[in-house]
Order: structure tokens, then C-alpha cells, then sequence
């Protein structure tokens, strides 16, 4: 395996690109009583609409589609799979991002058995009709749930006013309506479409024995036989740079009213070779200005637009990204007004080198803070690895920030087409 | 497993705790003010972590302090309260990157403790009261957080069903506070409060991290002076008996309906049977391998969560579920059930062995973070019982499927409540 250095924490990674495609990356960390591992598929929400293995032509799957395989990877014809890490003491989970679909445990004994279990339940689908039938109940209940919290209408209220065709726009785990649509013999297209070892990423941190471990990944893949797979093919529609839509409202029995501003990045900003400094840029942009320490925070507060904390999202990917600033407010019209000129008029803000210095300060020492959160540290590592780049080079971007550089980046960044406001009011009014 | 070590070194008006661990990345700092819990000042108690943390004498204002925190490399610092038992606790925070990891930096833990005395000790203040201005916009803050709780579904209904349950007892008591008190608060009295808290509290200081001790407690010893004279300290009560079951129904605009049971274990940290009550929480609910997620969410599709906990200072349990408005008798009775089995011993040694596992797991899990490593040996000094982390996983070792059968009947149930849909359940969009 190759040794890739952290120099700043001294500590170590070790990775290496199996022959079936598989990406391995291997982290120990002695001193902890943990081992988190997370085996993923850059496959989520979004891709909906893409050309089967072996196939010719591109289908459109049921939205929520990723999300429901997901819950479904876990049942076997000899029960749940839950069971097994369970009953070894360990806890095992999964989620479905708008990129990517994860199944993960953390263990703190019998580390080998559980990799083992991880890498044979998800590469081995057991999928049917009744199966599929009996979770549409689980999931129209999870639907329910989240149709309830507010904060989530908002954020995809928000999605849904900046994308018109990417399907970013859709809830993750769907419709009840689109959900019942879903058949078994979906769930096996997507599965053999992208599920391929080349489309995937194995990433285990915490206490466990390296060679030990990396000989049981080696051996337990070259066990199992997979035809190669070329590049899939994905569509995610053809998404103008302007907002779709420049206002959202929902209307939901709530006392508090929220809302959310949000800019939608244009394609040249998510291109490789700057995704991880505009990654950067954006959120020391956030901090300087939206965060407990920042100016504008201040403003709002002080013109009492703001009751709390503002909630701060930004979110760079290969297809679609975006930076929302979102709160509980009394006065939704008047906050959104105010956010959205405060967007426009970052770029022409004075900042000293007094004061952007500080900013990087914070960055780097939350930088090393995050290596603490052992899962947190998997996911960084892998959400930029799926992107073709090395989560490692963000300390040394953040070194060759400079002033000019951030300057020269704001200046490009927002125009008042890309905004796009979303607000959650009570109902009645 | 490593045993961790709880280096306490006593003064006359607080205790010290040094625990020494290479496991992390930062130094975490925490102050803990205990008093038991009062009707008449806990409003004032839960509004002083707001206007702590809007400036002190030093920082005059949120921005100033902020900045502050992130010239310390983006230190993360919070004020928080929470009931303990019938004990209201007010926590500061900080956790500090390791000056170890940043060079030319060498006063990062110096700072930082010089920052918490600061703001714990210096607030902002007119004259010999609090600044009225702060108070009056952080009644404001917190009026809004008390209104909008009513909008989180779950949280509402764990705080009615507490209502109700413990009406007359101190742990009924609102965390958070109560709107009818606002009108009686004002800078001066709030001060007060906050004078009797600096001053009277019991205090107890974690310091977390890859520490020299004696270099932590001379810097503790020479920059964190207060004039202190405490004269509270934890209050431990006598479990209440079951009352005749009551069950409460409230009805809300809302599409997944809230079915929430409260118990009363009669066991509290100190008993013997509390490693017992784990280990039948964990087989009742605490885990997805529980009999309540297996049976109500997975056997009959009834829920998308079904859980219990359980709370250690006050013999109680909780199980909360989210169900359609429709199926309140089913989920009931399949939850009673549940409770039964396990009564009539249906317990198999596969179980007993997993749950042990889990518990054991969740505990290796809480001491490989700071503020885990912190809250489960506070939780010690509340429950007025010392043992290591080694002692714990041995006394979970020994329980015996006769003791959980022992404790399974001296849990019992006082208080349904079920926050169901207006219309029923019918879908209404």
C-alpha cells in the first residue's frame, strides 16, 4: 500500500486501488478503542436518469430510488444484516446523500469479522417482491416525518427554487407516490449499474492491525469475480446558470417563521482544479461574515432579523453546488431582502490582511480540531476522493490563500440571477 | 481497553479533573455550576448561559468575544444548561486545538483558560447590573426558543409527556425555563441569580487531553480565580412510586402522530441493579436489535422509530415512538407486550450476550471523545458513585438474565401520551 504522509498531525494514511477498481484506504489510530469503516458508492439521489450495465439507452428510475436500495440492502434471505454486527456488540448504519449511498459500522472488538460482514452484505443483493413491498410502509412513515420538520421543507424549498432540471431538487428518500412505483427488478438495475468495485470506496480508521486488515480486504475481493465496467453514464439534466425560480413559499403549521437565501454556483466554479479552494473560500466567506464572529451577523441581529445562530450551508459538487444562509425569523421579507444585498455586496467589502489572517487561523485550527471526529474525518477523505482530489491538500491550500486570491475569487462568484430565496411561514398567513 | 484515569485534585471551592489521554487532537476545557433545581429561579438560571455569552468586560459585545475564539484557532466555546436528576447544571466549554500541532504557538491552553475566566467571571455589566439591553434581547431569544419547540414534534412530546408525569415533583421542573416568568426578570435580578450561581454553585473543572498535569493545574491555579462560597450541592432523591396509569391525548396539525410512555424504574445510579436496567433497557428498546425496534418497526412495519431510555438519577424510562395517528392501540399493545415477554423471561441468551456487548460498545464508543470522556464522569459525581471505565464493563459483564427479569418487574408504567393528527389521520395535503 502506498503511505500517504499527514504532516501537519503527523500521522499516516494508507491506500491502494485494488484490481476489480476498489479504492482502499486504511487509517489506524492506536490509542482510540474505535474502528469506524464506511464502504460507499458514488451513487445517490441525483442519479436518477443513467444508462443501465450492458444497456444501450438511457432509463429514469423511480426519485428516491438510491434511498430505498439502501434500506433494502440490509435484508437477506437469512434475516437482517443488522444482526450480525449486533451481535458482536457493533453498530452499523447507512445513509443516502444527493451523491452518494454509505453503509458504515463502528466496532470496538472483532474488527476483522465485522469488515468481513460489511464488504459481503453489500456486495451481495437479496431483493424481492414481498421485501419490497413490506418496506414501502417504513419509508412512507420516514417520508412523513420529515414532511413535519420544518427545517427540511426549507432546505429543499430552497433546492427547488435554485434547480429547475438537476435533480437535486428532489427529496432524497422521494414521494410516497414514487416510492410505491418502485419494483424489485429497479433495485437490481441500479444495484449492477453501481455497485461495480470501480464505482466504489472502502475507508476503515481507528484501532485495528494494518497488515491484518489489508490482507482480509485483498483476499475477501479477489474471492469474488465482477466483469469490468466502463464509466457510467448519468444525466442530470441541462441546468441553466440562473435560479429557477427566485421565491419559495410553504405554507406549514409552525409558530416561527424561517427562511433561507442561497446562491447557486456556476459550473466553472465546481471544476477540479479549483473545487477545493473554492470549498475553502466558501466557507471562510460564511465565517467572516455569516458566523457568531462575523459583521453581517452583527447587522442581523442587531436589526433583530435574526433570533438565533444563522444556519449556514454550502455544498460544492461535480454537478451543482450552493452557499444558503438560512434562520428563524419574525420578519421572513424583510431578512431575505437583507441577505440577498449582503450577497451582492461581499465582493466590493473591505478586509484587511489584519482580519483575513484570523480567518485562516480559525480554518486551521478547526482543520486539526476535525481529525478528533474519527467519522467525520472517513467522510472528508472520501467526499473529496469521489471528486478525483485528496482531501490531505486542504492544509496546503489554505497555507497559499492569499488576500488577492480570495479577492480575485469573490469577484466572480455571485450575480443576482444565481439567488434565490425559500420562506417556511404559518399557516393563515 | 484502556483504563482512564479521573486525576482529581480538590480546593476548597471547587474540584479539579485532569484526565490525561493522547487521544486527541485538542485540549478540551469544561466548567460545571450544579445547584438543585428550583422553580422559582430556574427562567433566570436558563437565560444566563444566553447573556454570558454575549459579551463580558473585556469583549463588550458577541462579535468582539467571537473574534476572540477565533484568534485562539477557532476555538468551539458554548454556554449550555440541562437537568440532571432534580440538579440544574450550566456548562462552559471550550475546546482548544493542541498547541502541539501549531507552530510557533505555545500559550494556546493558557489563553484559553484566561478566555473561560473572562467570560465566567468578568460579564458585561451597567453599573452593578447586568447590561439591560442584553437581557432584554436574550428574553427575547429565549421566549422564541421556548415558543418554537412546539414546531420539533418529538422534543414537544417528551417535554409533555414529563409534564405530566412528574407534575409534582422538581424533576417536572421546565430545563428551559417559562414564558410566565419573563415579566419579573430584569437586569438586576438576573444578576443576581447569576452572582448566586458564580459564587454558591458546586463547581467541577474537566481538563481533557495530552496534558503535562502539573503544567494544566498551574496554569488553572494562577489564571482561574474566583471569590467563591459554595454551599450546595447535589441533590439525590428517593424514587417516586408508579401512579395510576394516566394517559393523556393532544391533537395537532400534523402528519406522523407521537406515542410516548413514560416508566418508573425505582433504580438510580448508585443501586446495585443499575447495570441490571441497562442491560433490560438495551434488550426493551435502547438498541435497533431491541425488542421494540424488531417488533414495531420491523415485524409490523408500525413505525419509523421505536425506542427506549432511560434516565439515571431519577429511576425513569421513556419509550418513544412515531406512528400513524391510526395505529395508537396496535403500537400500544405491541409495546406492552414487549414489556411482558421480557417480564415472563423471554429473554435468549443471544440477546443477553448482544445487549451486553452494545452497552459495552457505546461506552468504549462515549471515552473516545472529550466531551464523552467528561459527561460520563460527571455523570458520576451527580449519581454519587466512582468506578472506572473497566469496572463498568465488568459490572455489565455480570448481569444475569435473572437480574434483568428482577428489574423488568419493577419497571412500571405511569404515563401514556399520544400527540396525534386533528383530522385523524387522514392525509391532508
Amino acid at each position: 500500500m502506498n503511505e500517504l504522509k499527514i504532516p501537519r498531525i503527523n500521522e499516516s494514511i494508507y491506500h491502494d486501488r485494488l484490481e476489480n477498481g476498489l479504492d482502499v484506504f486504511l487509517y489506524p489510530k492506536d490509542e482510540l478503542e474505535k474502528t469506524f469503516a464506511i464502504f460507499s458508492t458514488k451513487y445517490g439521489s441525483i442519479d436518477q436518469k443513467f444508462i443501465p450495465l450492458n444497456e444501450q439507452e438511457m432509463v429514469t428510475v423511480p426519485d428516491g430510488i438510491a434511498h430505498f436500495l439502501e434500506h433494502k440492502m440490509f435484508e437477506k434471505e437469512d434475516g437482517d444484516v443488522f444482526q450480525h454486527f449486533s451481535e458482536r456488540g457493533a453498530s452499523a448504519n447507512a445513509f443516502t446523500s444527493f451523491t452518494q449511498t454509505a453503509y458504515l459500522f463502528s466496532s470496538t472488538s472483532d474488527v476483522k469479522e465485522n469488515v468481513e460482514t460489511l464488504l459481503d452484505f453489500v456486495q451481495d443483493p437479496y431483493f424481492t417482491e414481498e421485501s419490497v413491498e413490506k418496506e414501502k410502509g417504513i419509508i412512507e412513515q420516514e417520508i412523513r416525518m420529515y414532511d413535519d420538520k420544518a427545517d427540511w421543507r426549507l432546505f429543499f424549498g430552497t433546492l427547488g427554487a435554485m434547480f429547475e432540471k438537476h435533480p437535486v431538487h428532489i427529496d432524497i428518500a422521494g414521494t410516497v407516490e414514487s416510492i410505491n412505483k418502485i419494483t424489485h427488478e429497479d433495485l437490481y438495475t441500479c444495484y449492477e449499474t453501481f455497485y461495480h468495485p470501480s464505482n466504489m470506496q472502502l475507508f476503515i480508521i481507528g484501532n485495528f492491525d494494518l497488515n491484518e486488515i489489508e490482507t482480509l480486504v485483498r483476499d475477501n475481493q479477489n474471492n469474488k469475480s465482477f466483469e469490468d465496467q466502463k464509466e457510467i453514464e448519468r444525466d442530470y439534466g441541462n441546468e441553466p446558470v440562473q435560479v429557477h425560480k427566485q421565491q419559495e413559499v410553504i405554507k406549514m403549521p409552525i409558530s416561527t417563521p424561517k427562511c433561507m437565501v442561497a446562491i447557486k454556483e456556476k459550473p466553472e466554479a465546481l471544476q477540479q482544479d479549483v473545487l477545493l479552494e473554492n470549498d475553502l473560500v466558501r466557507d471562510i466567506v460564511l465565517d467572516l461574515y455569516f458566523s457568531k464572529s462575523g459583521r453581517y451577523f452583527e447587522e442581523l441581529y442587531q436589526e433583530g432579523l435574526t433570533i438565533d445562530t444563522l444556519r449556514l450551508e454550502f455544498v460544492l459538487e461535480e454537478s451543482f453546488g450552493f452557499t444558503a444562509v438560512g434562520a428563524n425569523t419574525m420578519e421572513p421579507e424583510k431578512f431575505s431582502k437583507r441577505v440577498k444585498e449582503m450577497f451582492l455586496q461581499i465582493k466590493d467589502e473591505q478586509i484587511d490582511e489584519k482580519e483575513f489572517d484570523r480567518a485562516k487561523k480559525k480554518k486551521y485550527g478547526e482543520l486539526i480540531r476535525e481529525f478528533n471526529d474519527i467519522e467525520g474525518t472517513a467522510n472528508n477523505f472520501m467526499q473529496y476522493n469521489q471528486m478525483g482530489l485528496d482531501f490531505r491538500n486542504i492544509f496546503e491550500t489554505l497555507e497559499n490563500l492569499t488576500l488577492d486570491r480570495f479577492k480575485d475569487n469573490l469577484s466572480k462568484w455571485v450575480s443576482e440571477e444565481q439567488i434565490a430565496i425559500c420562506m417556511v411561514v404559518p399557516e393563515g398567513e | 481497553m484502556q483504563t482512564l484515569i479521573d486525576h482529581k485534585v480538590g480546593y476548597d471551592d471547587y474540584e479539579l479533573h485532569l484526565i490525561n489521554t493522547k487521544k486527541f487532537k485538542t485540549n478540551t476545557i469544561a466548567l460545571k455550576f450544579s445547584r438543585p433545581i428550583e422553580r422559582e429561579d430556574i427562567t433566570k438560571r436558563a437565560l444566563i448561559p444566553f447573556v454570558l455569552q454575549k459579551g463580558s468586560a473585556k469583549y463588550p459585545t458577541e462579535r468582539d468575544l467571537r473574534l476572540e475564539l477565533d484568534e485562539l484557532y477557532g476555538a468551539k466555546f458554548s454556554i449550555t444548561s440541562a437537568k440532571k436528576g432534580e440538579n440544574h447544571i450550566i456548562t462552559f466549554t471550550l475546546d482548544l486545538a493542541n498547541e502541539k500541532f501549531i507552530e510557533g504557538e505555545d500559550e494556546l491552553l493558557h489563553k484559553g483558560i484566561s478566555f473561560l475566566h473572562e467570560i465566567a467571571n468578568n460579564p458585561k455589566l451597567d453599573g452593578d447590573k447586568f447590561d439591560p439591553n442584553i437581557v432584554e434581547k436574550e428574553k427575547d431569544t429565549l421566549e422564541n426558543k421556548i415558543k418554537s419547540i412546539i414546531d420539533e414534534k418529538m422534543q414537544y412530546a417528551n417535554m409533555r409527556l414529563i409534564d405530566e408525569m412528574c407534575k409534582d415533583e422538581k424533576f417536572g421542573i421546565r430545563s428551559h425555563g417559562y414564558l410566565e416568568d419573563f415579566d419579573d426578570i430584569d437586569a438586576q435580578s438576573l444578576y443576581d441569580s447569576y452572582q448566586k450561581m458564580i459564587t454558591e454553585d458546586q463547581l467541577d473543572i474537566y481538563i481533557v487531553g495530552d496534558l503535562e498535569e502539573e503544567h494544566a493545574k498551574s496554569i488553572l491555579e494562577s489564571k482561574f480565580q474566583i471569590n467563591r462560597n459554595p454551599n450546595v450541592s447535589i441533590r439525590r432523591v428517593e424514587p417516586n412510586e408508579p401512579s395510576e396509569e394516566k394517559d393523556i391525548t393532544e391533537a395537532q396539525k400534523i402528519q406522523q402522530g407521537k406515542l410516548h410512555l413514560g416508566y418508573r424504574t425505582g433504580i438510580t445510579y448508585q443501586d446495585e441493579q443499575y447495570p441490571a436496567l441497562q442491560v433490560f433497557n438495551g434488550i426493551f428498546g435502547g438498541f435497533p436489535h431491541s425488542k421494540l425496534f424488531l417488533n414495531v418497526r420491523e415485524k409490523h412495519s408500525l413505525a419509523y422509530y421505536a425506542a427506549s431510555r432511560f434516565e439515571s438519577h431519577k429511576g425513569l424510562l421513556f419509550v418513544f415512538s412515531g406512528i400513524a395517528p391510526e395505529k395508537y392501540n396496535q403500537a400500544k399493545d405491541i409495546i406492552m407486550e414487549q414489556h411482558e415477554a421480557i417480564k415472563k423471561g423471554e429473554v435468549s441468551d443471544d440477546e443477553l450476550e448482544q445487549t451486553k456487548k452494545t452497552i459495552i460498545h457505546s461506552l468504549k464508543e462515549t471515552i473516545d471523545r472529550p466531551r464523552g470522556i467528561i459527561n460520563w464522569y460527571y455523570q458520576q459525581v451527580i449519581g454519587g458513585k466512582e468506578m472506572t471505565n473497566q469496572e463498568m464493563v465488568e459490572a455489565i459483564q455480570s448481569v444475569t438474565k435473572e437480574q434483568v427479569i428482577a428489574v423488568s418487574k419493577l419497571v412500571q408504567l405511569d404515563t401514556v401520551y399520544f400527540l396525534t393528527a386533528e383530522d385523524g389521520g387522514a392525509d391532508n395535503e
